[in-house]
């Protein structure tokens, strides 16, 4: 039963009343907009660590949060921290430090890093082990990393910060993490557990080993100068991603609610799909099944058809597995139709912020929707003929958009889709 | 709309062995718990025994991908869908939902304390570490420790297909799961979940990472709930842990044996404050429904005032009994504490022990939970 606040389903519907975001391209949504609608690129030589020795060299970091050395996790919680509060900001919803919602948080893995592991290493000349370090643990005299190090904490802090209720949810679908979490505050409304849900994706993970790791898969580009111009999806010379850091978040409410309240509606999230692949750990499917039957859930969840999506915020990697079969997905997804639907990828200028990719895009997707702008993928020089899409190259454009699929997809055969509507569906 | 949820598969691997027989052995008394003093001293820790991974994981390339934390959760989640008896549908497993609670971060130990010593005399500290790691880390290495790749394995080795999901945070991480899952098979969200974790604790970097907040206890273990300050702290134990839950009306519609019935999960985050776990309990035991003659089981981390607290709460609507403490048996499993104790549970009234459980989940950390479960 369809009513005003209920969707086709008879669920309620899932109103934005709040986003806020930081990414290498500023702080804040207007920054971040201006910027990326400009084409301009967020990625640069990294600083924080020495390059020497390493294939790929260049970041999206966001860099100058910090005066002393830090940790991904503090990082990670200061990228989340400045985008909830924008967002919380904007919904006017509650009182400071008192948000009448639940929290779902897409937070990276951490672990003791090397800094806090050297310290505990000492001064001695002998042989380090892990005896030692224990050893050393056992003084109980850095209490501080346990807590730091605890995968609870940056949702934790979060949630103590802005007074959410209930459990805070810290989850991880790899690259599709962002878009999970929303996806989860969504369905939490649906269920009627709760009125309001701050959604948050946050990543400040870019350290050495984390490059190196992804560097020894071959995953990143190595196209290290200028590095604005590394990050190039869909194009026919793309060579990996370029890693990007980022926070960004959403307050989602019940439709009902938040015009009981008079909120500003940013718009909706209408649909959600989700898939997973059993193929390979790494790879996709090479039928694309499982990025196709996300797509194709994320519409029938919304109660739309293919012909009522006006654009496609890709998850567009700039690797030349992921865009070729996000291409061919999307293709079998939208038929022919799909050579003239504008697809374009943020991560051209953004960079993959990992974790908090999905919710990064879900910003984007919205701010594209209100403003009637679609963000371009730069650095499309060479257009690859296997990907015969319409990618925005490299100039924004102007475009009335009521609905966008944003797609994420992950390691481990993570498939995550949303699609966002200006209106109920 | 909400529908009932039961459990109609139950997964089971620790140092007592697989599957539920051991398990409900060891709850009652007729079997030893496993403790290993030796390979960690001074840390005791509960030690997977042998296990023919080639049962549940028949492909060796899918074990080498593999860190063990993946492998004992891949095991048990194989062992659930054996009991669900639904391993063979490749249907039912295209749709299954899955939510694991897991850690990750399997590090090589030798690899890390090389490296460390070097670190001590090298000219360029930097650059040496991007040496050696660009040299020393094995590329598989990191898919072996990204904390979604067990649910991705699990997709990998037994074909599940459905979504997948991946919460961490310790103990909550465990509680949210089957909180979540619970939630969701209820309103319809989903008929079949697949939900559970694993711990290995047999690796030194997790026991550094709880010695570094004073939260591990050194020596022979007392009963949880007779440890006292200074002399408590976990005693962590290898554990694998899956259920299979679904609606009633799926479970009867293909004729599943409905081992227990999951009644109601909450869960809770307070501010650690004299008698906070307590209140948090006794406010969450509200939305459940409590018997007093009921089973009560107990993921219990081990540290002696959450656990005063706990026995607190429990007093309010049991007075006078003990709860089988889950980490006595198998070792304090962190991500899949929970899951272990609210399988445990089921195991126990599936095996008529009961006629309902009530399961109570402290994280060492943050987080409180409760679950509570009746007979089929």
């Amino acid at each position: 039963m369809m009513t005003d606040v209920r969707d086709a389903h008879g669920r309620p519907l899932v109103a934005v009343t709040g986003i806020g975001l930081v990414t290498s391209l500023g702080r804040g949504k207007a920054d971040n907009w201006a910027r990326l609608t400009a084409g301009q690129s967020g990625i640069h030589r990294i600083t924080r660590f020495p390059v020497e020795g390493l294939r790929t060299s260049i970041a999206g970091t966001v860099d100058d949060l910090f005066s002393q050395p830090f940790a991904a996790p503090e990082l990670s919680e200061k990228l989340a921290m400045l985008a909830a509060d924008e967002a919380v900001g904007q919904a006017g919803l509650g009182s400071r430090g008192n948000f009448p919602g639940q929290l779902f948080m897409a937070v990276p893995p951490v672990e003791l890093e090397w800094p806090q592991k050297q310290v505990l290493a000492g001064d001695g000349a002998e042989a380090v082990s892990y005896d030692t370090l224990l050893a050393a643990a056992a003084a109980h005299t850095h209490r501080a990393y346990h807590e730091m190090f605890l995968f609870g904490t940056v949702a934790d802090r979060i949630a103590d910060h802005f007074g959410t209720r209930g459990s805070p949810i810290s989850l991880s679908t790899a690259c599709s993490s962002g878009a999970t979490a929303i996806q989860m505050g969504v369905e939490a409304i649906r269920r009627g557990e709760t009125d309001a849900a701050l959604c948050i994706g946050t990543d400040g993970s870019v350290h050495a080993e984390a490059l190196i790791r992804f560097s020894l898969l071959s995953a990143l580009s190595t196209h290290n100068d200028p590095p604005e111009e590394a990050s190039k999806p869909f194009s026919k010379n793309r060579d990996g991603f370029v890693m990007g850091e980022g926070g960004a978040a959403l307050v989602l409410e019940s439709y009902a609610s938040a015009r009981a309240r008079g909120a500003e509606i940013l718009g909706f999230v209408l649909g959600c799909g989700e898939k997973g692949d059993g193929f390979h750990r790494t790879r996709s499917s090479p039928d694309g099944r499982p990025a196709i039957v996300a797509m194709q859930d994320a519409l029938t969840d919304a109660g739309l058809e293919p012909y009522h999506i006006d654009y496609v915020n890709a998850h567009g990697t700039s690797t030349p597995e992921n865009d070729k079969m996000e291409a061919m997905s999307c293709t079998a997804v939208f038929g022919p139709r799909m050579t003239s639907l504008p697809i374009s990828s943020n991560k051209s200028m953004v960079g993959h912020t990992l974790t908090a990719a999905g919710a990064v895009e879900a910003v984007f997707s919205l701010l594209t929707i209100a403003r009637g702008r679609i963000p371009p993928t730069i650095n499309y020089r060479e257009p690859d003929p296997n990907i015969p899409l319409d990618v925005v190259p490299n100039l924004a454009r102007d475009a009335r958009v009521r609905r966008v699929i944003s797609n994420s997809f992950g390691f481990g055969g993570q498939n995550t889709c949303l699609v966002f509507g200006d209106g109920p569906a | 709309m909400t529908e009932a949820v039961v459990i109609t598969g139950i997964g089971l691997l620790s140092s007592l062995g697989e599957g539920i027989a051991p398990h409900v052995e060891a709850a009652r008394g007729a079997r030893k718990a496993v403790i290993d003093f030796e390979s960690f001293a001074p840390y005791p820790v509960h030690p997977l025994g042998t296990v023919e991974l080639d049962r549940q994981i028949p492909k060796k390339s899918d074990q080498r991908q593999m860190e063990p934390w993946q492998r004992i959760g891949v095991y048990a989640a194989g062992l659930a869908l054996d009991s669900a008896g639904i391993k063979g549908d490749a249907e039912a497993k295209d749709r299954l939902h899955v939510i694991v609670a897991a850690g990750g971060g399997e590090r090589d130990h030798a690899v890390d304390g090389q490296i460390l010593t070097g670190l001590k005399t090298a000219a360029n500290p930097g650059v040496f570490l991007n040496e050696r790691l660009l040299g020393d880390l094995r590329p598989t290495l990191f898919l072996a420790q990204l904390s979604n790749l067990l649910a991705g394995n699990i997709s990998i080795v037994h074909g599940v297909t459905g979504p997948s999901r991946t919460f961490m945070g310790e103990e909550q991480a465990g509680v949210d799961a089957v909180r979540v899952a619970h939630a969701r098979i209820a309103a319809g969200q989903a008929e079949m979940l697949l939900v559970g974790g694993s711990y290995n604790a047999e690796r030194r970097d997790m026991l550094l990472l709880f010695e570094l907040g004073g939260a591990l206890l050194k020596g022979a273990p007392i009963p949880t709930f007779s440890r006292t300050p200074g002399q408590d702290g976990m005693v962590t134990g290898s554990v694998g842990a899956f259920l299979v839950l679904e609606s009633a009306k799926s479970a009867m519609a293909r004729g599943a044996k409905v081992l227990a019935r999951l009644d109601a999960v909450s869960a809770d985050r307070v501010r650690r404050d004299d008698g906070a776990i307590t209140r948090s309990l006794v406010k969450q035991f509200l939305g459940h429904h409590v018997e007093p003659a009921g089973l009560l089981v107990s993921a219990a981390p081990g540290l002696a005032g959450a656990a005063a607290e706990e026995s607190a709460a429990l007093a309010a609507v049991a007075a006078g009994r003990t709860p089988v403490a889950v980490g006595d048996l198998v070792g304090h499993a962190i991500e899949a504490a929970f899951p272990v104790a609210v399988a445990l549970a089921a195991a126990l009234l599936s095996e008529g022990e009961a006629a309902s459980a009530l399961v109570t989940g402290v994280g060492h950390h943050r987080g409180e939970g409760v679950a509570s479960l009746s007979a089929a």
